[in-house]
């Protein structure tokens, strides 16, 4: 079951299929039937209010819980009973809700983590400086414990731990989440600019305007179910969701 | 070669001391018993510390190491290596024992911790704590146990050997191979692969575990492999410790491994510091001599009369108790925090060098 679309989708090599999701925790359904896609060099974004399961559709696509029914095809293959460290070497990355950042270790073994686990010495010292090119902070502090880093700063770290994982697709549960708005934007920018270098990206958020800015095609999630898709912009345009989700 | 240095080195070093100071019988037993507690805090560190599992029942695990390499020396007593001298082969056997010891309780730990470790905190340390207690009262009950496994075709061995724990009783008349040299040896091992774990990769994932399980799994650490690793090298030591601690003390029965001699361990690491291999063996030597020292206190209080002196190990736990919450108090990280003696002289060097 598709929800009614806004605008048209331009077509792309499929990359991300979700079919028909169910994720329940004990008696309580977070999902009940999602089914979804992105494409390659897509973002995607998956809007709704707390609770809609956003973020149990990301944890279901990365392994970090059992979906109770549904698949999840990532390049054509089978994801769905891989565990989490499985799915990461299938090349999704995942920055968890909250920024999930080791605080106790420095920003550097932070980064060194991320690329646990490839063997490519060379090209991982390369990443290395392009993710400190993006957020040059984050050079500034490569001894420094994660956890002294500022919320903002906490956040790029998490991104380019994520990125560090060298993804085909990569998963961001709200990088928005306890930020100052002018912290978030340049975030987003810089989420645009990973974007035109090719990175496909699967972005939860709350902040819809700023998602639906960035997003070639979003979803709207309610309850466990999708309502709504459409590309970005009409989205944005969109009475419904301007009443719902922007305030306006 | 290098990695083999210090190890040479500490084997010449101990060697000496053994010479020199290993006839002094309360000095042996006093450093094996504060050699013992050290090997058991640094070891219950690695997954506690390092890891951030909260298990509360090493003395099962010391437990298992203690009753196996003290039943295997009791067996082997009176074996000589005859090319050897007498003392040279006694060492060699109990290193025998001691390998056979922390090899069961590692084989131990991999047992529980693989359905265990998939818990989390406090869920954790109820488990664990039950499975203390389990290998205990298995112990208390070994007679029957060992009928049991006599019963089955195959494992009859096994049923005899279970037979010598002596059940409540325990196991007397090990032979007393301890000696300062194989304590200290085991010390050494150990805290040198704990210092070089806390530096390596792997290390650094065990601590990706400890601060944000999820994300480490999102990383793609294959956290519950990476957990039951630590707790099957933890249980290896604390099964050696135990090993060493049945080769000088006359008896060993369930008494030495009840719950409150792992709490005991708990403190130590809680007390040094989660995470400090330093933290670790300070408050492990200072809680050991600590009764030690209220021993002769009280010794010279009662006049020399020796039964206020016996009471040390009543008022034991009071104290640590004290402690803990003046620590928790004052400094809630332990001592050391996640500290490390030698990070200090690593982060002195650099700066040396440039000035």
């Amino acid at each position: 079951m598709s929800p009614e679309a806004l605008g048209k989708r331009p077509p792309r090599e499929g990359l991300l299929e979700v079919d028909d999701l169910f994720v329940s925790y004990g008696p309580i359904a977070a999902l009940k039937g999602v089914t979804l896609s992105v494409g390659q060099g897509e973002v995607v974004a998956l809007i709704g209010a707390n609770g809609a399961g956003k973020t149990s559709t990301l944890r279901a696509v990365s392994g970090l819980v059992k979906p109770a029914k549904g698949a999840v095809r990532f390049k054509g293959q089978a994801l769905t009973g891989l565990k989490a460290n499985q799915v990461v070497a299938k090349g999704l990355a995942h920055a968890p809700e909250g920024r999930g950042i080791f605080p106790n270790l420095t920003v550097q073994e932070n980064l060194d983590l991320g690329a646990w686990l490839r063997k490519d010495g060379d090209a991982i010292a390369g990443d290395l400086e392009k993710c400190f090119s993006l957020f040059p902070r984050l050079k500034e502090r490569r001894a420094q414990l994660a956890g002294t880093l500022s919320g903002g700063e906490q956040q790029m770290l998490a991104i380019s731990r994520a990125l560090m994982s060298r993804p085909t697709l990569l998963l961001l549960d709200e990088p928005s989440l306890g930020l100052a708005p002018q912290v978030t934007q340049t975030i987003f920018r810089i989420l645009k600019d990973v974007n035109a270098q090719g990175m496909s990206i699967l972005l939860v958020e709350q902040n819809a305007h700023l998602a639906l800015g960035l997003a070639h095609w979003a979803y709207v999630l309610e309850t466990g179910t999708l309502v709504l898709q459409g590309t970005g912009q009409e989205l944005l345009a969109s009475e419904a969701i301007r009443k719902a989700y922007l305030g306006e | 070669m290098k990695s083999f240095l210090p190890v040479v080195a500490a084997t010449v070093v101990l060697a000496v001391l053994q010479l020199l100071l290993g006839t002094s019988e309360y000095f042996v037993y006093l450093t094996s018993l504060v050699g013992v507690n050290v090997v058991l805090a640094v070891s219950l560190n690695i997954i506690n510390g390092m890891t951030g599992q909260f298990s509360i029942g090493h003395a099962g695990f010391m437990a298992v190491g203690a009753y196996v390499a003290g039943t295997t020396s009791l067996i082997l007593k009176d074996d000589q290596l005859s090319f050897l001298p007498p003392a040279v082969s006694d060492q060699l056997f109990l290193l025998l024992a001691l390998l056979l010891g922390g090899g069961t309780a590692g084989l131990f730990g991999f047992l529980v911790g693989l359905p265990s470790l998939r818990l989390r905190g406090d869920y954790l340390a109820i488990v664990t704590l039950g499975f203390g207690e389990i290998i205990r009262v298995v112990i208390q009950n070994s007679d029957g146990l060992s009928k049991s496994l006599g019963a089955v075709p195959g494992l009859s061995l096994v049923g005899s050997f279970v037979g010598k724990f002596g059940g409540a009783l325990g196991v007397s008349g090990v032979p007393q191979r301890s000696t300062f040299f194989m304590v200290w040896f085991w010390v050494f091992v150990l805290v040198l692969l704990a210092r070089r774990l806390a530096d390596s990769s792997h290390g650094r994932w065990l601590k990706a575990i400890r601060e944000d399980e999820v994300a480490a799994e999102a990383m793609g650490v294959d956290t519950t492999s990476y957990k039951v690793r630590a707790f099957v090298v933890s249980s290896f030591f604390a099964g050696i410790a135990g090993g060493l601690f049945a080769h000088f003390v006359p008896i060993i029965n369930p008494g030495s491994f009840t719950f409150v001699k792992s709490m005991e361990v708990v403190v130590m690491i809680v007390a040094g510091g989660l995470g400090s291999t330093t933290g670790a063996i300070v408050a492990a030597v200072f809680l050991t001599l600590l009764p030690e020292g209220l021993r002769s206190l009280f010794l010279q209080l009662g006049g020399g009369d020796a039964s206020l002196a016996q009471k040390v190990d009543q008022v034991r736990m009071p104290i640590y108790g004290v402690l803990l919450v003046l620590i928790m108090l004052t400094r809630s990280q332990g001592l050391f925090g996640t500290h490390e003696a030698w990070d200090l002289w690593k982060r002195r060097k650099p700066a040396e060098a440039k000035a």
